[in-house]
């Protein structure tokens, strides 16, 4: 399996990178991690014309942390996220997730903004950024603009971004509170493949233990990551084993579960309950702990 | 006469396995390709071309990757190191590749570099590692073969060599 | 034996850990072209039309060529081996106006580069009319071969006793259905060849990425017309087989037919979607099994019927569902059996063995049985089996089956199925551990313990060659028909020669898979490369010897018996300053007059002729947890005993059985090809075909019996596929005991994500 001919462009700015995509419309492809864009190029899925490579664009690879709030550059690795410290200080929750993320190979070349970009359902990193409240810098020719983690994944591998712009970097802001708490959970097949279903949570509480803040993320159940409505009840109570139950029992029934080779939707629906819960009691434990 | 589509030719100059070599690619040739087919460096081997086996690992700049899903253009100026460089000029053989003879870590040797390079790029970040980290350090290369106990202990073998070689302080 | 027994490091490693490996992919000659293969995107079509001519016109192709360029090539292999049931058909070098499977190859493309020639098959246009396909084993499918409309391929019942009156005569009779899933080897190196026409030598030089070569050039020599000394063979580094690689493909006649129309070599190196659509694969049955037993959980009676998809074709004739229905009884003995089927064609890649060859179906299905005797009697599972199997004072036991080959019936010619099975357990300290997990479950926990044996036919024939020559620098070269594709042969064939010739195994050469090497050869699968190849080698040295002992007597001028050898030199024990050197001897020889009394050259070519096959034997056991809220299986421990007769490096048959067990567990959890109503394959790539990785496997514990085969003169027994036939019914076995009484019972194969789900007791 090989690719079909394109043409190819390694811009060294965003400018560069920007005015290619405008030039060339959809005809054009961003490359850059390419662990899945390249696959499907070798498999003739999609056969871009032109293939505009960011990994020459050194500002896009820029990592920096500024009181608690993390910038990420779209085209820093997924590696970094569990090497760097200042992810594991600032966005825990992404440490954690990180070394799920597909194999040592996918991390060391797959960047942040391609997983974002990409959108797979069944991603880890859309989800955390999700319950995060990430911020998403977007740029093209005509301008830059932000938009929220939650309003830039819309369905089923389809995002807000416009044929013509780039996912430039990712804002994510720290911990809620003082007694915050992260939760991950995932089931996968094999270690390292897409989940099944898997969910993120964040807690905040209070001094007395009440929660305060509250953020649900099931993804792998649907078409995409699913921000957890039922996830506000929360507020006020206390986080107690059932009442987390019952949430994840509320997330699991807000999604129309999909159906694959891998799981039918009946299995997503049952476990996303579960697995939703099992976040929360992370969360939860973490935040007490905190 | 308008030239085809993706054939505009770039030169590539990439240090392998320590030493420069040169080449003109046309963009869609595979970093896989440019090594075994241009530079007669076989020893990469391709198992599936979608990103999925680790039999075509390589290290670009240090890092394992893998040469199936980058573009030879892309590593212009970048360092490349395949399974050929890991014994180094002399006779012997890495110690990797001495715990994986001595373990019998390998069958049919076709995703043997694939991990080879992983496990160098491994051990050199966690010179420490436990059986499950290993394990899914792992996770990335499929082998059909062995059913990777074998593997496993030799690169546990590897990691303790690696550690009694450290000279004390 | 010095050498054979010795966990021998490898000869071949050296060379594949610095990437000096030579697989086909890696061989590039002069002026060589690259071909692909336009395939068939419908699982039943009438082939119309190819339009070539863009094809044809794009810059860098040199040719396109479909059936109707084949000429005299363009017929239908033989099908290997006969069998009066058998309604067989096979395959051509090409498709010609049908199409009988996605995936099915209907044209070649021929190009300067592997880019251009994807490129040019792109711009082919091919006018399909498609037609209603067969992709259920129900009967009133649509008919995939015209004289078959019933899409039977073959119907067989085998029996011992009247198996209807010990049912009515048994205590208690039980029925189980059973299904289990297609899957395939998947090596990681996929297929390919090399070929290369010499006018000068009027010689095809074909490198093969296969398992038999002897019958690649065979079929090339016949269907090509050209003479079997024309054409020569090599596999070279083959990585993997598995099976996937046992048959004659029709790329491995096409690929030869290019280089010769073109007068240039040819490369082709199957991509993996090919290798998913295209390479054979094997296991899906269907399985109506009813049992007869009494209180104590003695079997009576064992009845199964199965259905078995044999995909468009049947290059292998019945064999994988007579290894199932001949093997159904495994190590047990049991008075009245009949296993009939029926096999039946779907418009689906063809079924060919893959490790384990139709017999873990077998076990699947025996132990099963055994697992649902216990339980409704109460008894351990583990004491079940002990009083069901074939004691060591039985054998040789007559299961009273007819083997697979229709001559002569399934004998175990020699082992100690209990010793195997008590080993195993005490190995895995089964009375502990069962308890452990009671204990577990009750807290909540799903933890399981499993067991299952098996029996494995090994070292099928009908021969294997190997020819042994010292040369005149005292070079020692061993040749053998059997091919490599990891399993050492390179070392365990030089273990066997070295202590036949009385040399050190680094002393001895061995070459596998080469025509030119040996005239006559079978190749590796059925477990015999070891078995009937090392026993050929030994009879080959042994003949060397004893040729160079009779040589050295002469040259010395001394009776043999005065003779002492120190690896390649003899000396007179008397005298020890006198002495002759193998390459001396050999210089002798080839000069040998009739004075000398024996025919010129220090080598021989010997065959070994099995006159059965030779039964190897083993018992697992797994220790399994579930998570309760995923049902996801993790398999906690693994032990194994197994018994393949001598072996000639441990550590050799430890990598086999453990590679083995690994597949087993893919093919028990991860493995399964999916075809949807049309035909289409849904598990197309490695996203959706899962593999086992280093984080699926566990570490496993393996002891060693040694009962030697009494059929063969180093008492070998096979063992490449010996770790995956109880794979799948050890799982089973654990995971229903993981999940208790209040749980489902394991009827399926693999079990995915949904399907163990269904198997948790209710909350």
């Amino acid at each position: 399996m090989r690719p079909a001919p394109f043409e190819y462009f390694a811009p060294r700015t965003v400018e560069e990178a920007l005015d290619l995509l405008a030039r060339h419309g959809d005809e054009a492809k961003l490359l850059a991690g390419g662990q899945s864009l390249v696959p499907m190029m070798n498999m003739r899925l999609v056969r871009p014309a032109v293939v505009v490579d960011l990994n020459r664009v050194a500002a896009l690879g820029a990592m920096r942390e500024d009181g608690g709030r993390l910038h990420l550059g779209a085209l820093v690795r997924q590696h970094a996220l569990e090497r760097d410290g200042r992810v594991a200080a600032a966005a825990p929750l992404l440490a954690e997730a990180a070394p799920l993320i597909g194999h040592l190979q996918t991390r060391a070349r797959g960047t942040i903004g391609g997983s974002l970009a990409h959108a797979d359902p069944a991603a880890e990193l859309p989800a955390c950024m999700i319950a995060l409240d990430a911020v998403f810098h977007l740029r093209s020719a005509r301008g830059p603009r932000a938009c929220s983690a939650r309003d830039f994944f819309r369905g089923l591998l389809s995002t807000a971004l416009e044929p013509d712009e780039l996912l430039a970097g990712v804002e994510v802001p720290g911990a809620p509170a003082a007694r915050a708490g992260h939760g991950f959970a995932e089931v996968a097949r094999r270690h390292g493949d897409f989940a099944l279903v898997g969910a993120c949570a964040v807690l905040a509480l209070d001094a007395a233990g009440v929660c305060r803040h509250a953020r649900l993320v099931i993804f792998g159940a649907g078409d995409g990551p699913h921000l957890v409505r039922a996830a506000a009840a929360l507020i006020g109570e206390r986080p107690a084993a059932a009442r987390l139950a019952e949430a994840g029992r509320a997330g699991a029934a807000e999604i129309d579960a999909r159906a694959d080779l891998h799981a039918t939707a009946e299995y997503r629906r049952r476990v996303a309950a579960g697995i939703a819960a099992r976040a929360l009691q992370r969360a939860a434990a973490r935040a007490e702990a905190a | 006469m308008t030239p085809r589509p993706g054939s505009t030719v770039h030169d590539v100059a990439v240090t392998v396995n320590g030493a420069e070599r040169r080449a003109r690619v046309i963009p869609r040739l595979l970093l896989a390709d440019l090594l075994r087919e241009e530079w007669g460096l076989t020893g990469t081997h391709l198992g599936c071309e979608h990103g999925a086996c680790g039999a075509c690992t390589v290290l670009v700049d240090g890092e394992p990757t893998r040469s199936c899903l980058v573009f030879a253009v892309q590593v212009d100026g970048c360092r490349v190191d395949t399974v050929e460089g890991l014994a180094g000029p002399g006779p012997g053989l890495h110690p990797l590749q001495e715990a994986f003879r001595s373990r019998h870590a390998l069958q049919c040797g076709f995703c043997t570099p694939g991990i080879l390079m992983t496990l160098v790029a491994y051990l050199r970040l966690h010179p420490s590692p436990s059986e499950t980290e290993i394990r899914e350090a792992l996770s990335g290369n499929l082998c059909r073969c062995t059913g990777y106990q074998h593997i496993v202990q030799a690169a546990l073998d590897a990691a303790a060599a690696g550690r009694e070689a450290v000279p004390a302080p | 034996m010095k050498f054979v027994g010795d966990r021998q490091l490898r000869k071949e490693d050296p060379r594949l850990l610095t990437g000096r490996g030579r697989y086909v992919g890696d061989l590039a000659l002069p002026g060589m072209l690259h071909a692909v293969l336009l395939r068939s995107p419908h699982a039943h079509a009438r082939v119309r039309r190819v339009s070539a001519d863009r094809a044809r016109a794009h810059p860098g192709v040199v040719d396109v060529v479909t059936f109707a360029d084949l000429g005299g090539a363009g017929r239908a292999y033989p099908m290997v081996p006969p069998h009066p049931e058998l309604r067989g058909h096979n395959f051509a070098p090409l498709a010609g106006d049908r199409v009988r499977f996605v995936g099915e190859a209907v044209a070649a493309v021929v190009a300067d580069s592997r880019y251009t020639a994807e490129d040019a098959r792109d711009l082919l246009e091919v006018d399909y009319e498609v037609l209603p396909s067969a992709q259920s084993l129900a009967p009133g499918a649509p008919a995939v071969h015209d004289d078959s409309p019933d899409n039977l391929a073959g119907r067989v019942t085998l029996a011992r006793g009247d198996v209807e009156a010990a049912l009515r005569g048994a205590p208690r009779v039980a029925s189980l259905r059973l299904r289990i899933g297609r899957g395939g080897g998947q090596p990681m190196e996929t297929r390919g060849l090399v070929a290369d026409w010499n006018p000068a030598l009027d010689q095809l030089t074909v490198w093969a990425s296969s398992q038999v070569p002897h019958q690649i050039r065979q079929f090339v020599a016949d269907l090509l017309d050209l003479a079997p000394h024309q054409v020569r063979v090599i596999a070279p580094d083959v990585g993997g087989g598995f099976g996937a690689k046992l048959i004659v493909y029709p790329e491995d006649v096409l690929i030869p037919f290019l280089a010769r129309r073109l007068a240039r070599p040819v490369r082709w190196i199957e991509d993996r979607l090919e290798h998913m659509l295209a390479a054979t694969q094997e296991r899906e049955q269907e399985h109506d099994v009813t049992v007869g037993f009494d209180d104590a959980g003695r079997l009576l009676a064992l009845r199964d019927r199965f259905v078995h998809d044999t995909g468009a074709y049947t290059p292998r004739g019945l064999v994988v569902p007579l290894l199932t229905a001949s093997m159904l009884t495994g190590p047990y003995r049991i008075p009245a059996v009949e296993s009939s089927f029926e096999s039946r064609y779907t418009h689906r890649v063809p079924v060919t063995p893959y490790r384990g060859a139709g017999q873990p179906q077998a076990v699947f299905v025996i132990e099963r049985v055994l697992d649902l005797v216990a339980r409704e009697t109460g008894c351990d599972r583990a004491q079940v089996r002990l009083a069901n199997l074939v004691r060591a004072e039985d054998m040789p036991w007559d299961t009273g089956l007819p083997n697979y080959r229709g001559r002569g019936h399934v004998v175990l010619d020699s082992g100690d199925l209990s010793s195997v099975l008590r080993r195993a357990l005490e190995s895995a300290r089964y009375d502990a551990r069962t308890a452990e997990a009671a204990a577990a479950r009750a807290t909540g926990r799903l933890l399981g313990v499993g067991v299952a044996c098996y029996v494995e036919l090994t070292g099928v024939g009908p021969f294997e060659s190997a020819r042994v020559r010292i040369d005149a620098a005292g070079r020692i070269a061993a040749w053998s028909g059997v091919s490599t594709q990891g399993q050492g042969l390179e070392t365990t064939l030089a273990q066997v020669a070295a202590d036949e010739l009385g040399v050190t195994p680094a002393d001895v050469s061995v070459t596998t898979g080469d025509t030119a090497g040996v005239e006559h050869g079978t190749g590796s699968f059925a477990s015999r490369a070891a078995v009937v190849g090392g026993n050929a080698v030994a009879l080959a040295a042994r003949d060397v010897r004893v040729k160079a002992r009779a040589l050295a007597a002469r040259a010395l001028g001394i009776d043999e018996a005065d003779l002492e050898q120190a690896g390649p030199t003899f000396a007179d024990r008397r005298r020890p300053e006198r002495r002759v050197t193998f390459a001396e001897l050999a210089r002798l020889a080839g000069a040998a007059t009739a004075a000398l009394g024996v025919e010129p050259g220090l080598e021989s070519t010997r065959f070994f002729q099995p006159t059965d096959m030779t039964y190897s034997s083993g018992a697992h056991v797994a220790l399994v947890e579930l998570d309760p809220l995923s049902a996801a299986v993790r398999i906690l421990g693994y032990w194994m005993s197994h018994d393949s007769g001598r072996l000639i490096n441990p550590l050799i048959v430890e990598g086999q059985l453990q590679g083995a067990v690994a597949l087993g567990i893919g093919s028990a959890l991860l493995e399964e090809v999916a075809y949807d109503e049309a035909g289409q394959l849904l598990a197309g790539s490695y996203m959706d075909y899962l593999l086992p990785t280093a984080t699926d496997v566990p570490t496993m514990t393996i002891d060693h019996l040694e009962t030697l085969s009494p059929l063969n003169p180093l008492g070998l027994k096979g063992v490449g596929e010996s770790g995956t036939l109880p794979v799948p019914a050890v799982l089973a076995s654990a995971i229903e005991d993981a999940v208790g009484p209040a749980g489902g019972r394991v009827t399926r194969m693999p079990l995915g994500p949904s399907r163990l789900l269904d198997l948790l007791p209710p909350a």
